[in-house]
């Protein structure tokens, strides 16, 4: 009758009683066992290790996050089965790098890894997808694309996902943008007044179904002209 | 650590007919029928035709929300599901970098707006490991009490919208009317009823006041009864069985593989609990158990759901037998206000009081991600400090988005009446998604 067997967290052997950690240094302790192991199967591609706050951090060559996340997540010893996040870091310091941050968790060992990819100014905003391993990077990918301008080659589907698909004012999490916005209020008004409710379905949506017949009539015109709605 | 639990439940589920139609079979206790668990019907394909195009939403009382799912559909069946969200997105994460910590509180109430305590409690966590901070017992055990609560009331706003959405109105003004009793509890903790802004960092907003806890201790005396009312109209009823069993099936591994958490994970038979896998303020030593599903639908969900309720209120009974004396905040002027009384008459508090406010307090350079098990799932906040007053990158790790995120695979195949029943399921909360 059930469908499935129950997979149960921390049932590789030996593994100690999990507890809420007290006084985390602030630098240093006890590394996850995986940095090692990646430094061991990955060599140069592993930049450096840190432990900050009890979080083991991983630097690593962004261009070879698939391989790795991919051996992380098929390899026994490691099984980091569960994408927690992906998201990016831009600092004031306008020097810096912009990084790009994995949070995987392995769910049979119970650890917490930290993935960085650093991609210097100057150089394009690009790193490798990890969507073809784990499915919950699709939208975490599209977020970090709509706010940071971060492109994840391989993705099937990159696109804004929060914000709307003509958005001009460029990528809100960026350093560079204001808070209110690079547009003036007055633009910003205009623009939402003179958007038209009914251009709603995007282009991949209109083709769904041969509703184009029923379309209004300036949205028809629009779409003749090649113009892409939507969102 | 307590052996955790598997909730066994007998179902019968969507079953072929003698006609070999589909059919939906309804529940009888302890009838097994012998059906397998299927999916309901694929395409027919002597029905095949021109494919419909449906929008639900953004203003649709069966959204939750202001989400926007286009469909496509073959006569009733969901072919394509297309979500679009956005609709409420303000900037949380941009404003935050503009925020000193003790004034991003105020917007992690609005994230998820109806698991506020829990989203303040887990912010304080971020934030004091990024300070260094240890909190005090009697804080720590005020959290777990706090966090509990606002599970219960997440849960209850969850099954009274979803018993709507699926025709049942009952459940609803029983569950809301318990939401409001702990509206009330909460109202008498921190002044506040829906934003409640209850933590700060190093400690609370408020100690929990005189016979506080008497009040708390009649709701967890009542509520269970209240929980058994919901179980007896909903868990073997026919309707609500016939439209929740063998929807939206996720399997264990493609519930991790799409990163999905909370209920939602635990209902398809992963054993996954970040109180239970990645402790935080002493969860390990509370005695209570984990409810895992077996079946990755709908139907089991609820029932997941419906048995974390029960043991957070155990977590809370046993919180209360231990709350301990002592001081809520911790003694330390970097981040905690000095009472108001010392601030107007010593110099020291004077100064103390003036740079923590003006100013902020400072952190040390570093980084933290600090997850909590919210009622959606696995909440986090992934705080970048650069050693001033205000984060460089406050992240939100949104377990609703994540898992949305997998309902075209959930509903595809499903009939558009399912297709409420399944986004229900998901327990969405857009201020969340969208942030």
């Amino acid at each position: 009758m059930s469908g499935f067997t129950v997979i149960r967290a921390g049932t590789a052997p030996d593994l100690p009683t999990p507890a809420t950690p007290k006084r985390v240094p602030h630098r240093g302790g006890a590394a996850n066992p995986s940095a090692e192991a990646l430094k061991a199967r990955f060599g140069d591609a592993i930049r450096r290790v840190d432990v900050v706050w009890g979080e083991t951090s991983v630097t690593i060559d962004a261009a070879k996050v698939l391989d790795i996340v991919r051996w992380l997540h098929d390899d026994t010893s490691q099984s980091y089965e569960y994408l927690v996040d992906v998201t990016a870091v831009e600092f004031r310091d306008r020097a810096l790098p912009i990084e790009v941050i994995w949070h995987l968790r392995s769910i049979k060992y119970r650890r917490f890894l930290r993935l960085k990819g650093l991609i210097e100014k100057g150089n394009p905003l690009s790193v490798p997808s990890v969507w073809a391993v784990y499915k919950g990077a699709d939208w975490l990918e599209r977020e970090c694309y709509d706010m940071f301008g971060i492109t994840f080659t391989g993705h099937p589907d990159l696109r804004r996902i929060l914000l709307w698909e003509q958005y001009a004012e460029g990528f809100p999490l960026r350093k560079d943008f204001p808070l209110r916005g690079r547009f003036s209020r007055a633009e910003q008004l205009r623009q939402a007044l003179s958007a038209n409710p009914e251009a709603r379905y995007s282009m991949e949506e209109l083709s769904i179904a041969d509703a184009f017949a029923e379309l209004p009539l300036d949205m028809r015109e629009r779409i003749k002209h090649g113009e892409s709605t939507g969102e | 650590m307590a052996a955790k639990r598997t909730v066994e439940v007998e179902l019968s589920t969507t079953g072929i007919g003698a006609d070999g139609r589909p059919q939906r079979v309804p529940l009888v206790a302890g009838d097994t029928g012998g059906l397998a668990l299927q999916a309901p019907p694929a395409l027919e394909p002597e029905l095949e035709g021109e494919h419909m195009l449906i929008n639900i939403g953004p203003q649709h009382p069966a959204t939750h929300g202001v989400l926007r799912l286009v469909l496509e559909l073959d006569g009733e069946t969901v072919v394509r599901c297309i979500p679009h969200i956005g609709y409420l997105h303000c900037g949380f994460e941009k404003i935050g970098e503009y925020r000193q910590y003790n004034q991003i509180i105020p917007w992690t109430d609005r994230d998820d707006y109806l698991n506020c305590v829990g989203n303040n409690i887990a912010f304080s966590l971020g934030a004091e490991m990024l300070f260094g901070i240890e909190i005090t017992p009697r804080c720590t055990v005020l959290r777990v009490i706090g966090m509990e609560l606002s599970r219960i009331i997440s849960h209850l706003v969850w099954m009274g919208t979803t018993a709507i959405d699926i025709g049942a109105f009952t459940p609803f003004l029983w569950s809301f009317q318990e939401r409001e009793n702990v509206y009330n509890l909460l109202e008498g903790w921190v002044g506040a009823r829906l934003t409640t802004s209850a933590s700060r960092v190093g400690g609370m907003a408020a100690d929990i006041p005189d016979g506080w806890l008497d009040g708390l201790k009649a709701f967890v005396r009542a509520f269970p009864k209240t929980l058994d009312e919901c179980d007896r109209m909903l868990t073997k009823n026919a309707v609500w069985v016939g439209r929740t069993v063998g929807l939206g099936v996720m399997s264990p591994e493609e519930a991790l593989n799409y990163g999905l958490s909370g209920p939602m994970l635990r209902a398809s038979g992963v054993d996954y609990d970040v109180r239970k896998d990645f402790p935080y303020l002493d969860y390990e030593t509370y005695d209570w158990e984990v409810p895992v599903g077996v079946h990755g639908d709908v139907y089991d969900r609820y029932l997941v759901r419906m048995e974390e309720m029960r043991q957070s209120v155990r977590i809370v009974e046993q919180a209360m037998a231990r709350l301990p004396d002592g001081p809520v905040n911790v003694d330390d002027p970097r981040v905690i206000l000095p009472p108001k009384h010392k601030a107007t008459s010593e110099m020291e508090s004077m100064i103390h009081h003036f740079k923590n406010v003006m100013e902020g307090p400072r952190p040390a350079i570093g980084e933290s991600y600090v997850a909590v098990e919210a009622p959606k799932g696995e909440k986090g906040y992934y705080m970048v400090s650069d050693g001033s007053a205000k984060p460089v990158r406050w992240r939100i790790r949104p377990p609703s988005f994540v898992n949305l995120s997998a309902i075209p695979k959930m509903v595809e195949g499903h009939l558009l009446s399912d297709v409420i029943a399944i986004n229900a399921s998901i327990d969405i909360v857009m201020g969340e998604i969208d942030r």
